[in-house]
């Protein structure tokens, strides 16, 4: 329910749908397009970013909350780790269980190679069960592998490497078909044609679902499948580093037990990262659509043994990040709400913006009309504007809302919020990275024996990802990285193992005097508790006991 | 009721109680974020946060009140005199199968899972799904062999386990469904003519060279592709 002081506004809102239905807004051009961005994305706030003192990426601008992370120190004392008590042997080991990792595993298995899986949480704690929308795929008669290469340029502002996405659109309908091989369950017509949507910066209807529990359905069977393949798996158990040779080759990983801070080596002839995105890092202290394992643990790894990154100044800030009720503040509303025809509007009740430009521009737009004093405050203090829900059973028919989007109704009635009747109030929520470890076709990085696969990876999506675009990359690349990884550890000729990076890279802190002011990373999980001075600020807070002050 | 006065009557803190220990805690928490505020930092437990993933599901009863309850923790806002836990793992059975060789039938469903055939109706499952599904109801499908309306009405879980927990006769309704989804989307549902034939298309190298070429091309030249193409309408009608 929404307080009583926000129904002026709602009415409004209500009031123009009428005129609205009628209404199109037509797509920004190029100049406003670079005008908006500049002025209004978090890309572009100069505070925001610094540039990286040591590794690889030495220079170039980074976030400054991912800078702190990839400028860390190590967790171990190399000196300390007995290299020779080796506790796992394989040919592949595949760092975290997402889609990425998860196709990843599958893929370099069939190819023969003796797999392990670890992951931080549970097999499947990952940003892909909460991706809601659809996944992308050419495959309509009017659309063209060539047509969804042009649009996710696009999308990235240009700047994608042309190899990766050419690799990404070629290989969509084939990932399509694997995924419902496998069982996946696809929005379908009785005729077997897939039911496929529209999304922001796409020319086609392309966006191929699974009701609104998109990545959901995918995972669910992924992580299924894995299990009765029988790969080994090992969950709460993150690497901490990986391991070189005396030839500059990855030949493995520490873990740590989480619960028990138990370390075991892995030996392995290749490695994947696939260890998922940022949002847990609050980015210019946005909320975030991520899950609480995705503090960029991957990147960091891969950086400390000379992975070059590449776009690692640029997130993705989703534009619809529930602003209203408190409890899901920050979380998810699915593209596909605007997809299937809502409009975003300002406390007056007008558009303005159209609602399907791609995301960056989309975010750009509400951050500017509440900037500009055309948003609605929540109780909480969060501004907001209006994805006005109602107008898809207008547009669509009644029934369309409970049919295509389940997750979002069932998600905001819990708040006695029925957003078939009622707009939602939505503000920009940080989604997604776009930049990331450097990877060519296969998924090979910069370092021989590491690959990388999905949201870890950058090139592909450029500046700005595309809806549907990264639960296609998961799988696309996923698979290319098992299956080059398992054939890359049958030839492969390891050396002695050591852990020279890690001393080399603690040395580069101390060149460049931050050693002893950087946190240790990867960073794992975020910490959430209260802290004493939470305690100490705020009246209400105040009244505590002193007596429930733990330390931190 | 305008703003300040709407925040002034939020602005409370309620009593809870985490593992039997008293606190006090804002209004408007969840349970998950209540935990936080208490001070547990969170490993197990924890997932998406956003209510898809399903590993926070978690019991709570109210103080005089022993009836458990069941919901996401990451979803379901705390209320005044709450007993909350934290649940530990739970082991539960999965049946392992290769999907190529089974059928879509009730024999396949009975053979993996045969606990199926003890379900004796009473609807605990149903009452413990906090995506409130229709639990018993698809087990009875299961039963029937309508593998078809199982995938449908079990289609929102997140796989939380809860069924399962607190079946009496050990069933496990949540793995039973996702072996009835994935044979469905394997064997029952229509196969899609168009992506087949796009497959064939792009292995026949039918778009190489439009690709080739988009590749080679300058910034300058994509940016004015890119404006000039047309754009499908995204509504096609009521559908």
């Amino acid at each position: 329910m929404y307080p009583a002081y926000m129904e002026d506004s709602i009415r409004k809102v209500e009031a123009s749908r009428e005129r609205r239905l009628k209404e199109t807004f037509s797509r920004i051009g190029d100049q406003e397009k670079a005008a908006l961005l500049e002025d209004f994305h978090p890309d572009f706030i100069k505070e925001g970013m610094r540039k990286l003192l040591v590794g690889p990426n030495r220079g170039e601008p980074a976030p400054n909350e991912v800078a702190a992370l990839l400028e860390g120190n190590s967790r171990i004392n190399p000196d300390k780790i007995n290299l020779g008590k080796v506790s796992h042997d394989v040919d592949v080991l595949v760092i975290g269980c997402g889609g990425a990792g998860a196709s990843a595993a599958l893929l370099a298995q069939e190819n023969g190679a003796k797999t392990l899986l670890v992951t931080k949480l549970r097999l499947g704690d990952a940003n892909t069960v909460g991706a809601q929308a659809g996944t992308q795929a050419a495959d309509r008669p009017n659309d063209s592998p060539a047509i969804h290469y042009l649009d996710t340029m696009g999308g990235g502002r240009f700047d994608n490497i042309p190899e990766l996405v050419e690799a990404l659109v070629k290989d969509a309908p084939s990932v399509i078909k694997w995924l419902e091989e496998l069982g996946v369950n696809w929005d379908k017509s009785p005729d077997g044609s897939m039911h496929e949507l529209s999304g922001g910066g796409a020319s086609r209807l392309r966006l191929h679902s699974a009701r609104d529990y998109t990545g959901l359905e995918e995972m669910r069977v992924l992580r299924d499948e894995v299990r009765n393949r029988c790969i080994d798996y090992l969950e709460f158990s993150p690497v901490i580093e990986l391991i070189m040779d005396d030839k500059g080759q990855v030949t493995g990983a520490i873990l740590v037990n989480l619960e028990t801070n138990e370390l075991a080596l892995v030996r392995a002839g290749a490695v994947i990262v696939a260890t998922g995105g940022a949002g847990r890092l609050h980015i210019q202290g946005f909320p975030t659509t991520n899950h609480y394992g995705a503090t960029a643990d991957g990147l960091v790894l891969a950086y400390r043994v000379g992975a070059e990154l590449i776009f690692m100044d640029t997130m993705q800030y989703h534009p619809t990040g529930a602003a209203y009720p408190v409890q899901i503040l920050g979380q998810l509303v699915t593209e596909k709400v605007r997809t299937l025809g809502a409009q975003l509007v300002n406390a007056e009740g007008d558009q303005f913006i159209m609602p399907l430009e791609p995301r960056d521009v989309v975010a750009s737009a509400n951050i500017r009309e509440c900037r500009s004093m055309k948003g609605t405050t929540t109780p909480t203090g969060e501004v907001g504007v209006w994805l006005d829900s109602p107008m898809i059973d207008l547009l669509r028919g009644e029934g369309t809302i409970a049919r295509e989007l389940p997750a979002m109704v069932r998600q905001f009635s819990r708040y006695n919020i029925d957003i078939t009747k009622e707009p939602m109030l939505v503000y920009p929520t940080l989604h997604y990275q776009n930049g990331g470890i450097k990877i060519d076709p296969s998924g090979a990085t910069s370092v021989r024996g590491l690959f990388a696969a999905g949201e870890c990876t950058g090139g592909v999506h450029g500046r700005n990802r595309l809806i549907g675009n990264s639960t296609l990359d998961i799988f696309v690349f996923g698979r290319r990285a098992g299956k080059a990884a398992a054939q890359h550890a049958r030839y492969v000729k390891p050396g002695t193992p050591t852990l020279n990076h890690v001393r080399r890279w603690q040395a580069g802190l101390k060149e460049a005097g931050i050693a002893k002011e950087r946190p240790a990373t990867p960073l794992l999980l975020p910490d959430y508790t209260r802290k004493p001075e939470d305690y100490l600020a705020g009246q209400a807070r105040s009244k505590l006991g002193s007596d429930q002050i733990n330390s931190a | 009721m305008n703003k300040q006065e709407w925040v002034a009557q939020k602005e409370c803190l309620i009593d809870i109680y985490v593992m039997g220990k008293h606190y006090q805690v804002p209004d408007g928490l969840t349970i998950m974020t209540a935990l936080e505020y208490c001070g547990y930092r969170l490993i197990r437990g924890c997932g998406c946060r956003a209510g898809f993933c399903g590993a926070c599901a978690t019991i709570y009863n109210l103080k005089d009140d022993p009836q458990l309850r069941y919901d996401l923790a990451c979803q379901k806002t705390i209320e005044p005199g709450m007993y909350l836990v934290q649940i530990p793992f739970f082991p539960s059975a999965k049946a392992l199968y290769n999907l190529e060789e089974l059928e879509p039938t009730t024999e396949s469903l009975l053979s993996l899972y045969p606990s199926l055939l003890t379900c004796f109706g009473c609807n605990t499952c149903t009452k413990s799904c906090p995506q409130e599904l229709e639990v018993m109801w698809f087990v009875s499908d299961a039963l029937r062999g309508d593998i078809p309306e199982v995938a449908n009405k079990s289609f929102d879980c997140v796989m939380c386990g809860l069924c399962a927990a607190r079946c009496p006769q050990g069933l496990v309704p949540y793995n039973i469904a996702l072996l009835c989804r994935r044979l469905y989307g394997r064997y029952l549902a229509p196969t899609s003519r168009h992506l087949e034939d796009r497959i064939a298309e792009i292995e026949a190298g039918k778009f190489d060279i439009e690709l080739e070429g988009l590749k080679k091309m300058s910034q300058d030249e994509l940016r004015r592709c890119y404006a000039e193409r047309d754009i499908e309408p995204a509504y096609t009608g009521k559908s």
